[in-house]
């Protein structure tokens, strides 16, 4: 029997409850989050390039990655601050209200949910793809998409160690293709594979294509935000959470400027943009098998791992607000052997394969783009809200971000120039969302608020908050 | 029947399997275990909430 089996029967025998385990450290806090993200550097970054062009992608990438480096500097402090499951959820509920918590949640809930449909259905697709390749047409990449939602949803049932160990694996091995593909590509010599003189130029559709692409350069980082849900399960919230984020923002920022720097040099900027699997078709153009061989299986290997992550980080918001009543308080169980949040974990399986059966890859990202962006736009009003009722040196933080306020504001207006860039392209996809969040939050005001905790709106041990 | 033919039978066989024991555990642990065990909550001092599930 395991020690974790050991401990759950000596809670049982002492009537004392079960709780998620703390066994994580920073490398697993770092595969989360950069295991959700990878995926995107492989597909779907392009698209940025179909709408401003070589440059205007370059422009996307790095004021994106900006927004993402705001938003993993204030869950750094935030999240080691309130060191709970349920990250920008929990964030809202302490600073701002059960209302705010619960649109939270469910932002997190869709985007994570979402994104996990998307990668079982780009494995399914890929799968379709090899088939092709030895001359099966037409398979069915349903039970494949099936297959790999249950087996993942069974190893995040069976544990968190487990589960985030092998993220780590996966995650380090997608990533060392993109190191590898850059080494195969001779940089040190330019104008030998890579075109870049060439192939680089002005922006097609000006200005304002720079700005219809920063909602396709939310790719290159879409889910650094879900380090926050392994705070109640690490070791050290406190060192783990701000040093596995921001490694990992650092990480991403290197990937996405290698991926620009392949993909637009070796890809006209008119293909580019319309890409199925740009990194792959990268490879292909150097003519080598082996990377190209390379490429496809960091491809799945990035799309396991983001979906991997997806189901830890939907099922610990879904617990989270079970737990505080804000949905059914059944979700909030834990495994007495596992000590997963099961019940959480195995509600998802069905939502996730209803999502990813409707096979609209393109509409389900969308929404689960929109819904992060929601996450964002609420950090940085609570970030602002957070240092007020609680100045530094009223609380304990084990990491404090710099330059406040500065990366809350710049976080809230680069949020509103993606809302105006969304609008631009998905203007209907934005109002439907945002219509259902709207009914969402009547359900819950009219409906359910009366059964939430009060008392669990705080959970830490903090003095009053000033002016309260 | 080709080897993709019984790939894709082999994934909906398995997936059942997965799915099928993910549903008898949780079932059987809800049996075996007392609700209240299970239930974590941070704070159940001061249950403020006035409803009723």
């Amino acid at each position: 029997m395991s020690n974790a089996a050991v401990n759950s029967d000596q809670a049982a025998a002492e009537g004392e409850h079960a709780t998620l385990m703390r066994v994580l450290g920073p490398v697993h806090v770092w595969a989360l989050g950069v295991g959700i993200v990878l995926v995107g550097e492989f597909m779907g970054w392009n698209f940025s390039v179909g709408k401003g062009g070589a440059f205007g992608s370059l422009i996307a990438c790095w004021i994106i990655g900006l927004l993402y480096t705001c938003v993993a500097m204030i869950d750094s402090e935030v999240t080691s601050s309130i060191a709970a499951t349920g990250g920008q959820y929990t964030q809202a509920k302490h600073i701002s209200g059960p209302l705010m918590a619960f649109n939270v949640g469910l932002y997190l809930v869709m985007a994570y949910t979402m994104l996990e449909a998307a990668d079982a259905l780009v494995v399914g697709d890929l799968l379709v793809v090899v088939a092709e390749q030895f001359g099966h047409v037409g398979l069915d990449p349903k039970p494949f998409v099936v297959l790999t939602i249950a087996a993942l949803a069974l190893l995040n049932y069976r544990g968190v160690f487990m589960t985030l160990s092998l993220n780590f694996v996966l995650t380090a091995m997608a990533f060392s293709t993109i190191v590898v593909l850059f080494i195969g590509v001779k940089p040190w010599n330019p104008g030998e594979i890579l075109q870049h003189s060439e192939l680089l130029t002005d922006l097609p559709y000006g200005w304002i294509g720079v700005v219809a692409a920063l909602q396709f350069g939310m790719w290159f980082y879409l889910g650094i935000e879900g380090t926050c849900q392994a705070a109640e399960e690490c070791r050290s919230a406190g060192r783990s959470i701000p040093l596995g984020t921001m490694t990992g923002i650092i990480t991403l920022l290197i990937a996405a400027s290698l991926t620009w720097f392949l993909g637009t040099g070796l890809l006209p900027w008119e293909y580019l943009g319309q890409a199925g699997v740009p990194l792959y078709d990268t490879a292909r153009m150097v003519g080598n098998p082996t990377l190209q061989v390379l490429l496809f299986i960091g491809t799945i290997l990035a799309a396991v791992a983001s979906a991997n992550g997806c189901i830890n980080d939907a099922s610990r918001a879904w617990f989270s607000m079970g737990r505080d009543r804000y949905l059914p308080s059944w979700f909030g169980a834990v495994h007495p052997r596992y000590r997963t949040p099961y019940r959480a974990i195995i509600f998802l399986v069905p939502v996730a394969i209803s999502f990813a059966f409707t096979g609209l890859l393109d509409q389900v990202i969308t929404f689960s783009i929109l819904s992060g962006l929601m996450v964002y736009t609420f950090m940085g009003i609570n970030m602002m809200k957070f240092r007020k009722m609680y100045p530094l040196g009223s609380i304990d933080r084990p990491f404090v971000y710099p330059f406040h306020p500065l990366p809350a504001f710049v976080l809230f207006l680069l949020c509103c120039s993606v809302y105006f860039a969304t609008f631009l392209g998905y203007g209907a996809s934005l109002i439907s969302i945002l219509a259902f969040y709207i009914a969402a939050s009547i359900w819950f005001t009219t409906h359910r608020y009366k059964y939430v905790y009060r008392s669990a709106q705080f959970t830490v041990s903090w003095p009053r908050p000033k002016g309260f | 029947m080709s080897f993709w033919d019984i790939a894709s039978y082999a994934a909906w066989g398995i997936s059942g399997l997965i799915l099928t024991f993910l549903l008898f555990d949780a079932f059987r642990v809800s049996k075996e275990y007392d609700e209240d065990l299970m239930m974590h909550s941070i704070d159940e001092g001061n249950q403020g909430g006035h409803g009723h599930e």
